[in-house]
Formats: C-alpha cells, structure tokens, sequence
C-alpha cells in the first residue's frame, strides 16, 4: 500500500521534472534556432562595406551606413535627454521622495511607461512634434526614442541609490553640506557604475526600437545627418529591406539584424559586468 | 529625513539647493505628464473617427479607405487572438523553464542559463519577426497547412478552424513567434519571482520527505500565486502591443478572420502598416483611435501587473 504509493509520488515527480526539463529544451532550442538563422544569414552580409557604403537602389550594391549613422545620431540624442530626465527623477523618487504618496504614484506610472507599447509612443510624438511641426525628422525620434529609454533610467537610477548606505550622506551632512551637494558629489558619485549600467541597458533598448521610429524619423534613403531632416535607422531600414523583393535588400537586412542583435548583446553584458561590480562594492 | 533637514537648513538655504530639488521633481512630473499626453493626444487625434462612426466603430469589421468607413472590430479580434494564442504556447514553457532553472538544474548550468535566457528576453522583436517571415512561415505553408488543407473536406468543422491561403502568413502563425519572443521574457521575470520564496521554506518542505513536484506544487507556486498573475498580465501586456514580430507575418488583412490559418491584423501591426501612408484624415483618425484603444488595453493589464507584483514583493 504505502509501496505503491511511493512509487506513484515517485512517478508523478519524474513525469514533471521530465516536464520540466523538456520545455527549457524547446525553448532553448526555439531560442538557438533564431539565432542561427540570424548568424547563418547576417554574416556573409557583415564587411567593411556595410559601414563605409549607403543603401543601394534595388539590384546594386551598397552598405548601411546611412541607417547607421542615423541611428546612432538619434539614439545618442534620445540617450542624453533620457539620461538627464531620468537620473533626476530617479534621485527624486530615492532622495527627495521616498514614501510619500507622490512617489508611489510615479513610480507607479513609471513601470506602466516601462512596459507600454512602443508604437503608442511613436503615435504620441507623432502628434507631438510631427504633426504640428511639419514633417518628420530626426529630433522627432529621438525624442520617441527618449520615452522609450527614460523609465529603464528611472527605474535602475531609484534601485541603485537606494542601495547606497545611509552613513554615505550622513558624513556629508556632518560635514555642513547641503542635500543636494550631498547627493550630486557623494551618492551620485558612489553610484556612478550603476548609473552608468541603467543608461547602457536604456541604449540596448533602444538601439533595437523600430514601431516609435516609423512615424517620426521616417526614414531618409539618402545620407543624413542634419536631425532636422527625415533620418534613416537601422530598424526602419531592415524593416522595409526584410519586406522587399529584392535578394540584395533581404541580405542588407539580415546582416543590419545582426548587427543590432550583436550590439544589444554587447551592451547588455557590458551592463550585466558593471552591475555586478557596483553590487559588490 | 526632510523635516530634519528643513530645520538644519532653516537658518539660509542656498539657491542651488533648492534649485537642484526643483529641477528633480521636474523630471518626475514630466514623467507623469508623458503618460497623460499619450492618452490626451491619443484621444484628441482619434476623436474625429469615434465621432463618425460612434460605438460601431468597436463592432464593426469594415476597413475601407476607399469608402472611408472603418471599424476596428478586425484589428481587435486579431489582437486578442494572437495574444491569447502567445500566452498559451509560451505560458506552460516559460513555468517549465523557470521551474527547471530553479529546482533541478544542476547548479554549475543554472546560472549561465538564466543569463542567456536574459540575454536572449534583451534581443529586439524586429529580428523575431523576421525569423517569422524568412523561416516558420515557409516552414508551416509546406508542412503544416499544405497537409491540412488537402486532407480536410471544405465545409467540415476543422475548415473553421485551419482554412486560409497556404502561406504561412496568418493568425497562427504571428501568434507563434509572439510566443517565442515572449517565452524567454516570461522565464525570466518567472525565475526572479520562485527565487523570491525563501529557501528555508522550501528546504523544510524537502526535509519533511516532499518531492520536488509536491515542493514545486505546495510551497513554491502558493506563496507567488498573486506575482504569478502579474507575470501572466506581463507576458499578455508584452503581446499585446508587440508590433514588429507581428507585422512581418500575420497577412495585414482588416476583414474579420474566418479562422486561425487565415490571414490578419493586430492594432500595432495595422498603424505600423498604413499611419504614413493614410488617405485622409479620417483614415488617420481612425488609426489614432485604434492606438487609444490598443493603450486602454494594455493600461488595464499592465496596471493590473504592477498592483499584483508590487504587493507580493512587500
């Protein structure tokens, strides 16, 4: 009796950890297939002639600097605005705020903005900026590209201040300095790694972002780098290059895939290493 | 702390101190008012298509630039199928993930495959959608839709179900790579959450004689069940407002789909697809108006996310 019962426990369990087990082999097989196909079809595109060429017309050979520059442009733009909106709303939600009820509602919203659509943001500064302004450019985007960025820096500014020990701004206190110089000279600085990593993790976000890019920047065919104007980026430009006829197209788009996935993939573990030394301090 | 400081700084506050505060809940109050301008622009530039068709906009499938008369009933339908359809895929294999990384992985493995898995939840859609397009959706047209479409018999039940143009782009089809893409997401905030259940709980259980199931099943999933709901709402959010793994796959149809192998719209693949090349104002309206409607959505989940995951972390 107790015999067969151990022996139905037993089983029930080795059902479930074969389970288990076999469900994190497809996905991780799910997930190593993508990335084949990615590596498989991107590389033979991957050369010197992707940064150094714009795109080409249909059927000639070219390169994807044009969209690379461009986004580089816009995401360094959207970065920066990022990086000042929300360090300094973080340290409000950390330093100045902490418990109040203003604070859990922003940060509140913050995480709803964390996870929100990105197309929605691309529609919003559409009718923002594009609209009203007259047209499509590359401030357009990197704006866009802001929102989407601001509310990871928020979010990592808040966590990494807060872990900064109290007797950190005491001292500075006992020494006659202000709250804010406290925070500017002593807690920012002894956060700075973490700071650093929320920026990174915002840029790999970004850096991938297509939907808030198709209704802002547009797109330009042509090199650009005045952000007045419609600006290419590389996901806008993979995107129309991955849905053409075109074979020199398709393979543009794959190789410029891959090249944002590599980034992402850098920047993501650069951000991970940081992390772990700023924890460890 | 302020009020200690209110009153240390009471004798003369420097400018820059007071600057330097202002400037920090500045940023946080543009914060706040960007989520409100996305609904105020959202509503105000989709007004003149609620406005013309009413409540039937919501109900009906008509999606004519020509005609200009839209309804968003397709877009709508497509959207909540495909990202019931990802849950479902993805739900069971991101629990079985997290729950294998958690309890049974060997300890040398857990870690480096809790950061690829990461890793892979950083990698944009864009490159998901293409690995759609390029790979499953050939794929499915020659093994999977071909077969169906030529054992069934127009008419019977299973038409309802799988009939369609055998291309791979369809409903089905967008609702899998939706699925991939959220799958190493979901495992990932799933892991975060089991490893938030203190492990002297789980060892007690474990020392009372339990097996991993009878762990896994009694102690582990009851006392996260709340945080579990919010990584479902997380994972649904992620699905819902998806635009570029869909766009590339799910056929860009605005016609109610007649069942899962046909071809679709969801709202993100629809303003992504036609917002720079409207006809007419109300055409632009109306893709506005969809866009309010898609936010509602995810506002209502994701809000529901949050409440969930932030009072399971206290």
């Amino acid at each position: 009796m107790t015999g067969s019962r151990a022996m139905r426990r037993r089983l029930a369990n080795w059902l479930f950890v074969g389970l288990c087990g076999l469900a994190t082999a497809i996905a991780l097989g799910l997930l190593v297939a993508i990335l084949w196909t990615l590596v498989s079809r991107g590389i033979s595109g991957l050369g010197l002639v992707l940064f150094t060429l714009d795109q080409p017309a249909p059927g000639s050979h070219g390169g994807l600097r044009n969209a690379i520059v461009g986004s580089l442009i816009m995401c360094g733009m959207g970065m920066a605005a990022a990086l000042v909106i929300g360090i300094l709303a973080g340290t409000w939600l950390a330093e100045y705020a902490p418990g109040t009820r203003a604070a859990t509602v922003v940060r509140f919203l913050n995480d709803v903005l964390l996870s929100a659509p990105s197309i929605l943001i691309g529609l919003f500064v559409y009718e923002l900026l594009v609209a009203p302004f007259g047209g499509f450019s590359g401030y357009a985007g990197a704006v866009a590209l802001a929102f989407v960025a601001t509310p990871i820096v928020v979010r990592t500014t808040e966590d990494i201040l807060l872990l900064q020990p109290a007797a950190l701004r005491e001292a500075g206190m006992a020494l006659g300095a202000g709250r804010a110089l406290v925070i500017r000279r002593i807690v920012w600085r002894a956060a700075r790694t973490g700071l650093l990593t929320g920026g990174l993790l915002g840029f790999a976000r970004i850096s991938g972002e297509t939907a808030p890019l198709l209704f802002t920047s547009l797109g330009n065919q042509f090199f650009n780098a005045d952000p007045s104007q419609p600006m290419a980026s590389l996901p806008t430009t993979i995107f129309q290059f991955a849905l053409s006829a075109y074979d020199e197209w398709q393979s543009l788009a794959w190789a410029g895939a891959l090249l944002i996935a590599a980034a992402v993939l850098v920047v993501n573990i650069v951000g991970r290493i940081l992390a772990r030394e700023s924890h460890s301090l | 702390m302020a009020s200690l400081f209110a009153s240390a700084g009471a004798e003369r506050q420097k400018p820059s101190e007071a600057l330097f505060r202002f400037a920090c809940a500045a940023a946080a109050t543009l914060l706040m008012t960007a989520l409100a301008g996305i609904v105020v622009s959202l509503a105000i530039g989709g007004w003149p298509a609620f406005r013309a068709f009413g409540p039937a906009f919501l109900f009906t499938a008509t999606w004519n630039p020509v005609t200009e008369v839209y309804g968003a009933a397709g877009p709508i339908v497509g959207t909540l199928l495909t990202a019931s359809i990802a849950l479902g895929f993805a739900l069971p294999l991101a629990l079985g993930v997290a729950i294998f990384l958690v309890e049974f992985c060997p300890a040398p493995l857990a870690a480096p495959l809790a950061v690829a898995i990461e890793l892979l939840a950083g990698i944009p859609s864009i490159v998901y959608g293409m690995w759609g397009l390029f790979v499953l959706a050939p794929w499915f047209a020659e093994h999977v839709q071909l077969p169906i479409a030529l054992s069934t018999v127009p008419g019977s039940w299973a038409d309802a179900f799988f009939s369609g143009t055998p291309n791979g782009a369809n409903i089905f089809t967008a609702a899998l790579v939706l699925a991939v893409m959220i799958l190493p997401y979901m495992a990932a905030v799933f892991r975060e959450l089991f490893l938030t259940v203190p492990p002297q709980v789980r060892e007690a259980a474990y020392g009372l004689g339990c097996t991993p199931l009878e762990v896994v099943r009694s102690i582990t999933i009851p006392s996260v069940r709340r945080g579990m709901i919010g990584v479902i709402m997380l994972g649904l959010g992620r699905a819902l407002g998806e635009t570029m793994a869909v766009t590339f796959i799910i056929g860009n149809a605005h016609a109610m789909p007649r069942s899962l192998f046909d071809g679709g719209a969801t709202i993100a693949s629809t303003i992504a697809n036609e917002f720079t090349e409207a006809t007419g104002a109300l055409h632009e309206a109306s893709l506005v108006a969809l866009g309010l409607i898609l936010f509602l959505m995810t506002f209502g989940v994701l809000a529901l996310a949050r409440t969930l995951l932030r009072t399971d972390d206290r």
